[in-house]
């Protein structure tokens, strides 16, 4: 008779580690695996550029003037005499700065209003709520366009430019948040743990956050995309930082030294096609995200 | 719906554009900027006038734009010019008033926004709703979709873009501005097709850069009707393809769509007026970006205000349409 050797544990129930299922998942959803991929690509430009040119070169007077891409200079140079492969990757690293402050400022306080909002109930959350009704159909692009104006040029900086930026764009991840929460606090395992006698803040920081993180990481992505958005816009109409190379006002200096009329076609369409692929990279994330936050329109096809 | 529902829209809608207005006037009072010292500050280097006389100059001009009576009266001086849409004098283009620049500047905007709205609208819908049709032929699919890629392009650079490729390298259209250098504007036919020809670059940065967005919120929607019961039961009553296309599909997403319209309607707008000033086009974009430029305060805070009231009143128009889309509305 042969002895019959059960199977251990261990090998019948192997658990994939977590990075082999976050593997698998960015397989199935291509989208956010594409989006990662691509703010990757531009995240190793900014770092490696960074370590590599000297950032005084994106400054005017640092290079030859309206120089095409060359060898010496791979992305030409402008009206200005900045090199614009150094501008490229300051203005990228400020643009991700402007991003992830405004972003993370606005994600931070949409979770806290959009949570004291819908935990709390009564008055705070339709003080809370017509407060952001009111200002949701505002253009807010307009308002911060009154607000950079108001500006003197000397306080523009990247920090004001986020500043600017955030000041009217906590709304949408507020209600977002309270919308979720508000589903959320009717759930089972909630009232479990009230039951239990778990307090307001343990409920809020243990039970519900956690699972929550989905959709604060999609809010966040969301803000981030605004504000970047939010900041080329401003930048293009002039209102930027006007010494820095930020991305858009490479675009405004450059539509209004008339850039194509003059032939200086590299100039304008360098930073268009960076911002193209950090607007793509977010957008795509930001969709993988919502795919993921929200199993109920995970694909059906 | 019922005149409640009107009266609190309406209500609504006084208090968006209140906010807007009240943050409009307070913002420009909290800063240490003064527009009027650095507008005649410019001139009185250019002109040469003494700086005694520029500060005289300066306490009269406040005078005149009532800026030193005390605030609470101001502010009330300056809602009550808002109800008469008086936005003020220009300080650029003394002494025309801002909503007479705004008055001439305002066709252009209309023309172009609406055509390109409407179109990127529509297209878009239509785009979106066969990408996610299972019953659609299939080169009309992969005709469709790709166009969701161009949610990550926005109007700016798409204009950008054109004006390169179509405008500078293959020289087709013109790079910007209203009309050909040299041409006096007249009413011939010849004039007509100049100024169009000038249009066509705007007008298609604006739908190409905007469709995209249409196509991925339609397509979306597409896919959660099509696992509806009812569009199960059409098929099984043997209705035609089209009919259900039209009757059970696109009709059901169109509310959605619709509302998707109006909370887009800042943006659209927005991006619109960009675009104008980045061609040179004599709409409300180029108007704001000469009073960016020439520190035109009046005239940058009167045609922010007037596009959010302008939005503002659009999407509350836009919302008194969903009874015509939503049968349910209609009845409560």
């Amino acid at each position: 008779m042969t002895t019959i050797t059960l199977p251990t544990e261990e090998t019948a129930m192997e658990q994939p580690s977590r990075l082999v299922l976050a593997w698998r998942y960015l397989r199935r959803n291509k989208g956010l695996a594409v989006g990662f991929f691509i703010l990757l690509l531009l995240t190793l430009f900014t770092l490696i550029g960074l370590l590599v040119i000297n950032p005084k070169h994106a400054y005017p007077l640092s290079a030859a003037l309206k120089q095409p891409p060359s060898w010496k200079y791979p992305m030409g140079t402008d009206f200005f005499g900045r090199n614009l492969l150094a501008a490229m990757v300051v203005g990228m690293w400020q643009t991700a700065l402007i991003g992830l402050l405004a972003g993370g400022i606005g994600t931070f306080i949409g979770v806290v209003l959009g949570f004291t909002s819908a935990y709390f109930g009564g008055k705070i959350d339709s003080t809370i709520r017509i407060i952001c009704q009111i200002l949701t159909p505002i253009p807010v692009l307009l308002i911060q366009v009154v607000i950079a104006g108001s500006l003197d040029k000397r306080d523009v900086t990247i920090f004001t430019m986020a500043l600017i930026v955030v000041l009217l764009a906590w709304m949408g991840p507020t209600l977002v948040i309270r919308a979720q929460v508000l589903t959320m606090k009717e759930r089972q395992f909630v009232a479990v743990a009230k039951l239990s006698g778990m307090s307001d803040f343990g409920i809020i920081f243990k039970e519900i956050l956690p699972n929550l993180l989905p959709f604060i990481a999609a809010a966040f992505v969301g803000q981030v995309f605004a504000a970047v958005f939010a900041s080329f816009y401003l930048a293009v109409l002039g209102l930027g930082p006007l010494r820095e190379p930020l991305l858009g006002n490479i675009i405004w200096a450059a539509q209004s030294q008339g850039a194509f009329f003059n032939g200086w076609w590299w100039w304008p369409l360098e930073p268009a096609f960076a911002m193209i692929l950090i607007l793509g990279s977010l957008a795509l994330i930001n969709m993988g995200l919502d795919e993921l936050a929200n199993p109920r329109v995970r694909k059906t096809e | 719906m019922n005149l409640k529902i009107i009266v609190k829209r309406l209500f609504f809608l006084v208090l968006v554009i209140w906010a807007a207005s009240t943050i409009v006037f307070f913002v420009p009072r909290l800063s240490s900027r003064n527009a009027i010292r650095e507008r005649f500050g410019e001139l009185s280097r250019t002109g040469g006038f003494s700086p005694a006389d520029l500060e005289k100059l300066i306490a009269s001009m406040q005078q005149q734009f009532g800026l030193d009576k005390p605030l609470l009266e101001q502010y009330v001086q300056y809602l009550n010019q808002i109800i008469h849409l008086d936005f003020g004098y220009s300080l650029y283009k003394y002494p025309s008033t801002v909503t007479e620049l705004i008055a001439q500047a305002l066709p252009w905007t209309i023309g172009l926004l609406l055509v390109t709205t409407v179109l990127s609208f529509i297209i878009g819908t239509l785009l979106g709703a066969v990408s996610a049709w299972p019953r659609a032929p299939q080169w009309m699919r992969t005709f469709a979709t790709p166009f969701i890629l161009l949610t990550g392009v926005p109007p700016v650079i798409m204009a950008i873009l054109l004006v390169f490729f179509v405008g500078f390298r293959l020289k087709w259209l013109p790079l910007g501005s209203a009309y050909s250098v040299g041409v006096v504007p007249n009413w011939s036919w010849g004039f007509f097709f100049d100024l169009m020809s000038h249009q066509i670059l705007p007008a298609l940065s604006l739908i190409l850069g905007s469709v995209g967005g249409w196509v991925l919120s339609m397509r979306g929607m597409g896919i959660t009707i099509q696992g509806e019961d009812y569009v199960n039961f059409a098929e099984h009553k043997g209705l035609t393809g089209g009919r259900i296309f039209r009757d059970y599909y696109l009709r059901n997403a169109m509310l959605p769509q619709v509302t998707g319209l109006a909370l887009a309607l800042g943006t659209v707008v927005t991006s619109a007026i960009i675009v104008e000033g980045l061609f040179g086009l004599p709409g409300i974009g180029s108007l704001l970006n000469l009073a960016i430029r020439s520190n035109d305060f009046p005239t940058i805070y009167g045609v922010v205000l007037f596009i959010t009231i302008a939005v503002a009143v659009l999407m509350t128009a836009l919302e008194f349409i969903y009874p015509l889309l939503d049968p349910r509305i209609r009845e409560n």
